[in-house]
């Protein structure tokens, strides 16, 4: 899905490669294309113009080493710069309670209940006793939706589908937890809107109350300019610890990728690529940096 | 941007507030050239004029494309698409009221037979509505249902049939083609329908809703986009690019998850709002 914008890239430093060395009206001139590259990929405008600026500085500031093309330092020095703002590493999940809470946040349809799911199966693969609990009190069938995948995998799902207070039933979820002896608890929330005030409120009593190891945020790879600024109120309002990028098996260019980590500074650590309950993956920052630069 | 002289800094503050709107980066660029043009042939000094020619611009453009949904025929066919997650579901649930309450009898087709709890999510929303549905049971083939929903809707002498389907990417051809199969079976038992055929695209979706529009109208002809969940920040400005490029008209906007947020799409509203 970074096909693309890696296509694009090379061709803007191929061009700048067929002048043999850098002068800034060249560089200028690549760093437009870069920046227009970028943006058709969605990541947001002001990331780019930092992301740009950056490049920008570095590459005029870089000292020629022996035996290097100019140009292949311009692409080492994108690179590095997408590699840092991707993150460094594939980061595991931090799970260090007895048993460790996981709570899933994001909008609507963005992907939760199914990452729920993915990773309770992932989870239990590692030998794990998992539990999932659904506080979406409100979509049609919400619990229902999550109950049937936990059947599909043959996790249990612990419901209270008459409760109408969503942090009583993570209270309640956590307490069969550590009376039984599960090692892990999902938590699956309800969407919600980054500027829906009650409902954030909803999602921090829920943290509050379940003190959860990890709070994934639940991004969709298609989303578009917004995402930095729902990723930043999600973090801001209910706060998070990581995030899960869903739909990469969609042909979006996913420069949410960048967007979201940029603006937040959390990791990505998972990858959504469809809709199959196996159809997931760890986020490797690394490979995905190298995808767009085609190395 | 109230209250400047036209500059190039201007113009580049436009293109940022474009962009940011998703109108995309090359219908922006597109924009601001024309504007930069009008700039000079129609001498405009200040930054509000300037705005005030691009909303028009914009409103004009969107105007052709704004359009009422076809339900004039009894019995026709709605048929919903869209990829995974954008609102379909509620949608239908919405749209099924307001046609009630128009006074038409309703029925819907519980075709999304694959995602968990997709076909009870549609009961609760046939229950909301007071609508009758007709649904298989999970994994049956989608088609089938439609086939056994279109039987009833002409048993019983309805008006129209909402056909729900699974999200699906555009670019998983498989299910793609699944499109054709449904639409297929309502144009062989209803000749003449589906009459509309509605796209329906999350305001928080960037560039992508392109890619989407094209591959789903290339595989059926789309005759309408419904906007989902305007009611967060996006704007949803990828409508723009979709209209000019693609001529699919916006039908309805999303405005949140009850069953009276539905709104008939206003191209005046939107624009102000692009620009809020
Ligand atoms: N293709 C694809 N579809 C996905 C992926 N993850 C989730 N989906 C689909 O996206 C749609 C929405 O997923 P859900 O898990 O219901 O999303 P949610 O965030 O729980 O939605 P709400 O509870 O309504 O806010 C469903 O059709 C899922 O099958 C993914 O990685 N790839
Ligand atoms: N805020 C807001 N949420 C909406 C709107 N329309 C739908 N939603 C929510 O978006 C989520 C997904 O809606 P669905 O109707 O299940 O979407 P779908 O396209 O049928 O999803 P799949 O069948 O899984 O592909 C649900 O949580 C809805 O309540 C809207 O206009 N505004
Ligand atoms: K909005
Ligand atoms: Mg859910
Ligand atoms: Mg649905």
């Amino acid at each position: 899905m970074f096909d693309a914008l890696a296509e694009k890239i090379q061709s803007a430093i191929g061009k700048i490669a067929k002048k043999g060395r850098i002068d800034e009206e060249t560089l200028n001139k690549g760093l437009r294309e870069i920046k227009l590259a970028l943006l058709e990929a969605d990541v947001n405008y002001k990331v780019v113009s930092d992301f740009i600026k950056d490049i920008k500085e570095k590459a005029l500031g870089a000292k020629v080493t022996k035996g290097v093309t100019a140009v292949q330092q311009l692409v080492k020095i994108v690179h590095d710069e997408l590699v840092k703002t991707l993150g460094e590493k594939a980061e595991p999940l931090n799970l260090k309670s007895k048993p460790s809470v996981i709570l899933l946040i994001g909008l609507q349809g963005s992907g939760k209940t199914t990452t729920s799911a993915k990773l309770a199966k992932l989870l239990k693969k590692q030998g794990k006793k998992v539990l999932l609990t659904s506080v979406d009190i409100y979509r049609p069938a919400a619990m229902l939706q999550l109950k049937k995948l936990g059947e599909q995998i043959s996790v249990p799902v612990f419901l209270e589908e008459n409760e109408k207070d969503a942090a009583k039933i993570a209270e309640d979820a956590l307490k069969k937890a550590k009376k039984e002896g599960y090692d892990v608890l999902i938590v699956d929330t309800a969407g919600r809107l980054h500027i829906d005030e009650e409902m954030l409120k909803e999602a921090k009593e829920i943290k509050e109350r379940i003190h959860p190891d990890e709070v994934l945020f639940v991004s969709d790879a298609m989303t578009g300019q917004e995402a930095v600024n729902i990723a930043k109120a999600f973090d801001e309002n209910v706060g998070m610890t990581g995030i899960v990028l869903t739909k990469l098996d969609s042909d979006a260019r996913g420069g949410v990728a960048l967007s979201v980590k940029g603006v937040t500074g959390k990791p990505i650590k998972f990858a959504g690529v469809g809709e199959k309950i196996d159809d997931f993956e760890p986020f490797y920052p690394d490979r995905v940096a190298s995808r767009i630069l085609g190395m | 941007f109230k209250g400047r002289e036209i500059d190039e800094e201007l113009f580049e503050e436009l293109e940022e507030r474009l962009i940011l709107a998703d109108i995309g980066v090359k219908t922006s660029l597109q924009l601001i050239d024309e504007l930069r043009k009008e700039t000079k042939k129609r001498k405009l000094k200040t930054s509000d004029e300037l705005l005030e020619v691009l909303k028009e611009k914009l409103k004009n453009l969107l105007s052709n494309y704004a359009g009422e949904l076809r339900t004039e025929n009894s019995p026709s066919v709605i048929l919903v698409l869209g990829v995974n997650g954008v609102g379909k579901t509620t949608t239908i649930g919405k749209l099924a009221k307001q046609l009630k309450d128009k006074g038409k009898s309703v029925l819907l087709a519980a075709a999304d037979t694959f995602r968990a709890a997709a076909i009870e999510q549609l009961e609760v929303w046939a229950e909301r509505a007071d609508v009758r549905i007709v649904k298989g049971s999970e994994g049956a083939d989608p088609a089938s249902v439609v086939f056994d929903a279109v039987q009833s809707l002409k048993a019983r002498g309805e008006d129209i049939l909402i056909v729900d389907t699974a999200g699906r990417l555009h670019n998983k051809d498989r299910l793609m083609k699944e499109i054709k199969k449904i639409k297929k079976v309502i144009s062989r038992e209803i000749p003449g329908e589906p009459s509309e055929i509605l796209l329906v695209l999350d305001a928080n979706t960037g560039q992508n809703a392109i890619s989407q529009a094209k591959a789903f109208k290339e595989i059926t002809d789309v005759t309408g986009i419904v906007l989902t969940k305007l009611d967060g920040t996006a704007k949803g400005g990828i409508v723009v690019a979709i209209a000019s490029e693609l001529k699919i008209p916006i039908k309805y906007i999303g405005i949140g998850e009850k069953i009276e947020d539905l709104r008939p799409f206003n191209p005046e509203e939107f624009v102000e709002e692009l620009f809020s």
